[in-house]
C-alpha cells in the first residue's frame, strides 16, 4: 500500500461501505444503484441511506423482484456506457442472477472483448434464525467461474476501498460482505490503494506459532482465536485472503514457511471448501508442515433456523483454538483455558449485545 | 405496406443474400471444417431484414442462437462470420464463439448468445442506457416463441414497460423448440402477443415471412419507440426449414405433422420477396443480376475467410479479465 495517507477516521463498515460508494458516484457520474429496497427507510442496513437525496432518482433505484432480468439488465448497460452497482440484501438470492453472472458477464468480455463494468454486492447472513435459504457462503461456487472477481472485505477499511476499486474496475466484481461484519469498525486510510494492492493477501497479526488463513467474517474468529492464545504465549499468524478469485500464494507460503502449521478458516461446507484449495496448493508445491494442515468449515448440512438447533451448525473462534491446540499438542487443560479466554458473543446466534435482527 | 421499388431490391437482395450464405454453409457443413453447432435461419430471413430496415449503427442488436440472419441483414461482416464458424483467428470473436457468439459491433449487432432469454435483459440494459443518458438510440431483442417458457423474458417486459425504455421485442414464432411443439409447450390457443401485451408492452402481430408486412410493422414500431412511446414488441410468424441444429432436412423424423414444411415451403419469404419485385415491374434479368452479384460476393467472402490464420491455442488463456 501507499505511505501517503490523507485523512484518517474511524467508521463501521456499513458507513465505510456508503463512504465508498459516494465518493465513487461523486467522481464517475455514469455509476447507478439498484436492489430491492436501495432507496427504501431501511436503505440495505444503512448502506445507501441518502444517496438518493445525494445523487438523485435515476442514479439510485429500486427494481421488481426479478434478479435474473435485473442482472441482465445491469450487464447490458454496462456494456453501453453505465456502471451498475447491484444490490442482494442475501447472498442466497444471487442464485436467480447466476445464468447472467456466470454464463453472461463472466465470458462477455473473453468471447467479444467489449468489458463488463458491473458490481453485484452480496451479504451472507447468519444467526437470529437465517436458516437455510439466509446463511450460506457460496462464494466458492462463484469462485469457481474465470472471468469473475470476487472481493470479501473483512474490514471497514477495505469495505471502503473495495467499493471503490470495484467501481472503478473493468471487470465483473462480486462485492461479499457478510452481515456480522456490518457492525465492526476500522481505521479508514484514503489512500486510494489499487486492485492489485487490495487482492494482495494481507497479514493482520504476526506470530510464529502457526498460520491460520480466513477471509471476511472468519478473519475476525481467527483474530478472536490468535488474541486468546496470546494469552498463553502462543502468537499465531492471521492472514485475511481479501479476495477469492485468486490466492495470493507467496503471502500465504512465506508464513508457513516460518510457522509451519497451517489452519485455514472457511465460512463454506467442509466438502470441497475453498479452503482445500489453499492446503492442497500448498502440499503440491511440498511446503513441509510440523503438524498436518487442519481446515475448520461448516458441518455438511444446510443451517436450521432454531437457535438451539443451529448451535454447532456455525464454526467459529472455538473450532479455531482447538485447531490450534492441536497443532501445538496442547494439553486439554491448556485448550479449555484458551477456550475461556475467548471473546464470546452474549448468545451464540448474535454477533453483540446490539443485535437483535430480525434480518 | 407499399416499399419503393428502389428498397424492396435491397430487401430482396438480403433476404436472398442470407439464404444462399444458409445454404453455402449447409453444402460445406460436411466437410467437418465447421466444428460448430450452426442453426440456420433459412425460411426465417424476412423477419431480420425487415426489422433492420429500419436500424443504424448506433442502435443495438442482441440476438440468441439463431443469429446469422439477425447479423447479416445488419450488412455485418460477412468473412468474419464465415471466419468464426471455421474457428480462424479472422473470426468475429477469434474463434471463440462460433455460430452462436457473434458480434460486430461496427453495425450495430452487438452480441448474440445461446441460453434461451438470456440476451432479452442485456438488450434492455442497452435501452436503459440510452435512456439514462439521454441518447436516441433504440435497443433490439430477438428471441423465439421458446423465450415465454423462460421467466426473465416475463421479468424484462415488465421492467421495459414500467421504465418505458427504448426497445423493440421481435419475437420470432417458428413454433418448434427443437423437436417439441408449441402445443406441447404452452396451452394451446394461447395467443404470445396478448401476453406480451399484458405485461404493458405495445404489441404488434404480422406474418414473417412477407417482407412489407415486417417492414411497415417494424417501421411503425421504430418510429414510436424513437419518438420516446416506450417498448414494442412485435410477434411474427414463420417457420424454420432445416433441422434444429445442422444442415440437414429432418422431415423424416416424423415430429412436424406431415405436409406443414411443404406448406410453409409454399410461403417462401424469398419467393414472396421476388413476387413482389416483379409485380413492381422489376425484370427478371434485373433479379438475377443481384442474385449473381450475391453468389460472387459470397464466394469472395468465403476464400478470404478461409486465408485466416488458424488461432494458437496458447491465446485461449487470454482474455478472461480486462
Amino acid at each position: 500500500m501507499s505511505d501517503i495517507v490523507i485523512e484518517q477516521q474511524t467508521l463501521n463498515y456499513i458507513d465505510a461501505i456508503r463512504e465508498g460508494i459516494s465518493e465513487a458516484m461523486q467522481a464517475d457520474e455514469t455509476i447507478f444503484v439498484i436492489g430491492e429496497g436501495v432507496p427504501d427507510p431501511k436503505a440495505i442496513f444503512g448502506s445507501t441511506q441518502g444517496l438518493r437525496q445525494q445523487f438523485g432518482e435515476h442514479r439510485v433505484l429500486d427494481m421488481p423482484l426479478s434478479e435474473n432480468a435485473m442482472t441482465g439488465m445491469c450487464i447490458g448497460a454496462s456494456l453501453n456506457g453505465l456502471k451498475p452497482l447491484l444490490i442482494h440484501q442475501r447472498i442466497d438470492f444471487s442464485l436467480l442472477s447466476a445464468d447472467q453472472l456466470i454464463n453472461q458477464a463472466a465470458k462477455w468480455h473473453y468471447l467479444f472483448h467489449q468489458a463488463v463494468p458491473l458490481v453485484v454486492r452480496m451479504i451472507i447472513g447468519k444467526g437470529w434464525g437465517q436458516g437455510p435459504q439466509h446463511s450460506q457462503a457460496l462464494w466458492g461456487l462463484y469462485a469457481q467461474v474465470p472471468g469473475l472477481k470476487i472481493f470479501l472485505p473483512a474490514t471497514a477499511n477495505d469495505a471502503k476501498q473495495m467499493m471503490k476499486a470495484a467501481l472503478n474496475d473493468p471487470n465483473p466484481v462480486l462485492f461479499i460482505e457478510h452481515r456480522w461484519l456490518h457492525h465492526t469498525e476500522s481505521l479508514i486510510e484514503d489512500n486510494e490503494a489499487t486492485i492489485n494492492e487490495l487482492s494482495k493477501a494481507m497479514v493482520l497479526r504476526q506470530g510464529d506459532a502457526a498460520t491460520i488463513v480466513a477471509s471476511s467474517y472468519m478473519v475476525h474468529e481467527a483474530l478472536n482465536a490468535a488474541q486468546a492464545c496470546a494469552q498463553f504465549g502462543m502468537e499465531i499468524e492471521v492472514i485475511d485472503l481479501r479476495v477469492g478469485h485468486e490466492f495470493d500464494y507467496a503471502t500465504i507460503a512465506a508464513s508457513v514457511n516460518k510457522t509451519k502449521n497451517l489452519i485455514v478458516a472457511d465460512l463454506h461446507p467442509m466438502h470441497l471448501s475453498p479452503g482445500h484449495a489453499i492446503i492442497s496448493q500448498l502440499m503440491q508445491n511440498g511446503i513441509q508442515l510440523q503438524t498436518p494442515p487442519r481446515l475448520v468449515a461448516q458441518p455438511n448440512h444446510p443451517v436450521p433456523t432454531s437457535w438451539y438447533l443451529a448451535e454447532n451448525s456455525y464454526q467459529a473462534a472455538e473450532a479455531i483454538a482447538e485447531a490450534i491446540a492441536q497443532s501445538q499438542n496442547l494439553t486439554a487443560l491448556q485448550l479449555k483455558k484458551i477456550l475461556a479466554a475467548l471473546s464470546q458473543p452474549p448468545r451464540t446466534d448474535v454477533p453483540n449485545r446490539s443485535f437483535c435482527g430480525p434480518f | 405496406m407499399t416499399i419503393v421499388v428502389e428498397k424492396l431490391l435491397d430487401l430482396y437482395s438480403q433476404i436472398h443474400l442470407i439464404r444462399r450464405i444458409e445454404e453455402k454453409i449447409a453444402e460445406e457443413y460436411h466437410q467437418q471444417t465447421m466444428r460448430c453447432p450452426v442453426h440456420l435461419s433459412i425460411g426465417q430471413e424476412a423477419v431480420a431484414v425487415g426489422v433492420s430496415a429500419h436500424l443504424n449503427s448506433n442502435d443495438r442488436v442482441y440476438s440468441n442462437h439463431r443469429a446469422h440472419a439477425h447479423y447479416l441483414a445488419l450488412n455485418a461482416n460477412l468473412e468474419s462470420l464465415i471466419a468464426e464458424l471455421h474457428g480462424l483467428e479472422n473470426g468475429c470473436c477469434g474463434g471463440r464463439g462460433g455460430s452462436m457468439h457473434l458480434i460486430d459491433l461496427e453495425k450495430g449487432f452487438a452480441g448474440s448468445t445461446p441460453i434461451v432469454g438470456a440476451t432479452v435483459p442485456i438488450a434492455m440494459g442497452a435501452a436503459f442506457a440510452f435512456k439514462q443518458q439521454k441518447r436516441s438510440h433504440i435497443a433490439v431483442s430477438y428471441l423465439g416463441d421458446g423465450c415465454f417458457e423462460e421467466g426473465v423474458v416475463y421479468e424484462s417486459l415488465n421492467f421495459a414497460a414500467l421504465h418505458r425504455l427504448p426497445i423493440l421485442f421481435v419475437l420470432e414464432n417458428n413454433q418448434y423448440s427443437v423437436y417439441t411443439r408449441l402445443k406441447q409447450r404452452q396451452p394451446e390457443g394461447r395467443s404470445i402477443s396478448k401476453l406480451a401485451a399484458a405485461m404493458g408492452v405495445s404489441v404488434l402481430h404480422g406474418d414473417g415471412n412477407c417482407i412489407d408486412d415486417v417492414y411497415g410493422l417494424a417501421a411503425q414500431a421504430i418510429a414510436q419507440i424513437r419518438a420516446g412511446k416506450g417498448p414494442y414488441f412485435i410477434e411474427l410468424d414463420t417457420y424454420r426449414w432445416p433441422e434444429h441444429c445442422g444442415p440437414s432436412d429432418d422431415d423424416h423424423l416424423g415430429y412436424r405433422p406431415q405436409g406443414e414444411l411443404a406448406a410453409w415451403k409454399a410461403r417462401c419469404p424469398l419467393q414472396y420477396a421476388k413476387t413482389l419485385l416483379v409485380q413492381a415491374g422489376v425484370a427478371l434479368n434485373h433479379i438475377q443480376q443481384l442474385e449473381q452479384k450475391n453468389s460472387k460476393k459470397i464466394e469472395s467472402a468465403w476464400v478470404k475467410a478461409l486465408n485466416g490464420l488458424t488461432p494458437n491455442p496458447k491465446k485461449a488463456a487470454e482474455g478472461v479479465y480486462v
